[in-house]
């Protein structure tokens, strides 16, 4: 019963179409004059809605955080009580008042720190050895059963070793970041190399590249993605690391900051580190994913 | 005199473990400068692994290919494919990717600006000038394939291959590319190996047809010479008693003496 209406309905609709396009016309007119007003209308009401939706559940899941803890015997603080006992920490990121009285913001820093030294090991070996991986069957038959062992070890069972090996924490703690992190992106770039198409190696072939012009014309654009791929999963990955390391080795750093907390009982600061960590990680992934939108435009969207 | 290019008695057998196959068998015939040569054969027949020989993509198991008395042994911008799905690198602009092609090639004999103008030149040539600095994601089947046209052309290779350049194309855009290439073959004067399973395309636009048997053991069925006056006008051809003996003689080639066999 419906299809003989929706025919007419077109049908209709086709003689019809000189006569619109003369009202339309005479309707974008009025529409220039307001020129800043509705687009920045449009602007705030696109913030809006990617703000306002985790501004109300955040509300949502304090005020039901309050009641829980709040009844007698109730073992975690509630976030008033996290308020009073550690507004020093929320409101001032960057204090200083003694060597183990400091800002959040400090501790961060130095994590991020010891971060981005094993993390840049990681990227440039991690690459390195993917692409020789992903390019020579041979080192790819003999190295990728033994990296697919490695990479199931827990981050902090290598503390141990890098504990003996280097008798420093500070060089241990960026071992284990190194280490926990190098497997997605040795594995990720091996993928993206080996998936280079054919068709990239004839052109290769026909133009005659020599073996330096293949690697940064054809191989790093195409293995790009996969590359960032294995980044950000890095990236994720040494983040998740420093904290357990740092509780571990001690020292300055927000993992270290947690576990002392913990043993002078002040259960209020660790939700506050919590809070640091969760951000500061998600900055951190979508940076990589951000330099990785950069630097891959058009190769994904073949 | 030696003919300018020569493929000779070529055999490729690939073989697993002890079974092989015999893909194509003694392929010998000649082409000579500036001439336009089609490939014809049902899928299957190997005509791309000849191709690709050609390319030198490929090593022939026995025989060889002469480029002008010289045995091709690699791959090489004399022998310039344009490919089935264009191959266009898709994180270098339009203009970039013929400018990667002549900046390989012409590096050191021509100067920088010199790259940059014959550069736009070949881009001038397919009508593409103006999506220069478009990526190959923003631009049609066929603007994508007439950039691949370009940086083959910008190469100055001796013999042009076309590895079916029109297939993946509908076919008012392909009626449209194929005036261009004949365009371009009569102003340029280039040596075309063109590798078609479309009958009238290979008529249009061939001076020869190398019609191939089907494989396994593909070899030359027939070689048609197509005797059209240049330059062809497609709405003329098509009530051309020439042309119409062209396409009669093909059509029977392909659809009766070797009516192409499902896998048995």
């Amino acid at each position: 019963m419906n299809m003989p209406v929706a025919k007419t309905d077109v049908s209709a609709s086709i003689p019809a179409a000189p006569a619109t396009k003369a009202n339309a016309k005479v309707l974008s007119l009025p529409v220039r004059q307001p020129a800043l007003g509705p687009r920045v209308a449009a602007a705030l009401s696109r913030l809006a809605t990617a703000i306002v939706p985790p501004l109300v559940m955040i509300v949502l899941l304090l005020v039901l955080w309050q009641i829980l803890c709040s009844r007698p015997g109730a073992t975690l603080p509630p976030p008033t009580k996290i308020w009073s006992d550690a507004r020093d920490l929320i409101v001032g990121p960057f204090f200083v008042n003694g060597p183990q009285d400091i800002g959040l913001g400090w501790r961060v820093l130095v994590s991020l720190q010891r971060v981005a030294i094993g993390y840049g090991f990681a990227a440039l070996i991690g690459v390195a050895l993917g692409t020789l991986i992903g390019q020579s069957v041979w080192a790819m038959r003999g190295l990728d059963p033994i990296f697919q062992v490695l990479r199931t070890i827990s981050p902090l069972a290598w503390l141990p070793i890098s504990l003996a090996a280097f008798r420093d924490s500070q060089p241990s703690a960026i071992f284990v970041i190194f280490i926990t992190s190098v497997w997605p992106i040795i594995i990720n770039t091996a993928v993206g190399i080996r998936n280079i198409p054919q068709d990239y190696r004839n052109v290769a072939a026909v133009l005659r590249l020599n073996p330096y012009e293949f690697f940064w014309k054809i191989m790093i654009p195409s293995a790009a993605p996969y590359i960032f791929t294995g980044l950000r999963i890095g990236i994720g990955l040494a983040w998740l690391a420093i904290v357990a390391a740092e509780m571990l080795t001690g020292g300055v750093g927000i993992g270290f900051f947690i576990w002392d907390a913990w043993n002078s009982s002040r259960l209020p600061d660790i939700f506050i580190a919590l809070a640091y960590i969760g951000i500061v990680g998600f900055v951190l992934d979508r940076l990589v994913a951000g330099i990785a939108a950069v630097v891959t435009r058009g190769t994904s969207a073949s | 005199m030696a003919p300018y290019c020569k493929i000779d008695h070529v055999d490729k057998v690939y073989s697993r473990g002890s079974a092989s196959t015999r893909v194509l068998k003694d392929i010998t015939f000649e082409m000579e400068k500036g001439e336009y040569v089609s490939l014809i054969g049902h899928s299957g027949c190997g005509k791309s692994t000849l191709l690709n020989i050609v390319a030198a993509l490929t090593q022939p198991s026995t025989g060889g290919v002469m480029i002008e008395g010289k045995l091709v042994t690699e791959p090489g911008p004399d022998r310039a494919v344009v490919f089935q799905n264009h191959s266009l690198l898709p994180w270098l602009t339009v203009y970039e990717n013929v400018r990667l092609a002549v900046d390989k090639v012409f590096g050191k004999v021509k100067s920088k600006s010199e790259r940059d103008a014959w550069t736009l030149h070949n881009l001038e040539l397919v009508q593409m000038t103006h999506a220069r600095d478009k990526r190959p994601s923003e631009v049609s089947g066929g603007m994508k394939q007439r950039v691949g046209i370009a940086r083959a052309l910008a190469m100055e290779p001796k013999v042009l291959l076309l590895d079916e350049p029109f297939g993946a194309l509908d076919a008012l855009t392909r009626a449209r590319l194929q005036d261009t290439v004949m365009a371009l073959h009569q102003k340029l004067g280039n040596t075309v190996m063109m590798i078609t399973h479309d009958v009238d395309e290979a008529v249009l636009l061939s001076d020869r047809i190398v019609m191939m048997t089907n494989g396994p053991d593909a070899e030359i069925g027939d070689i048609l010479t197509v005797p059209i006056e240049r330059p062809r006008k497609r709405l003329e051809l098509v009530s051309d008693p020439e042309f119409l003996s062209c396409r009669q003689r093909v059509l029977e080639f392909l659809y009766e003496r070797h009516r192409f066999v499902e896998a048995a």
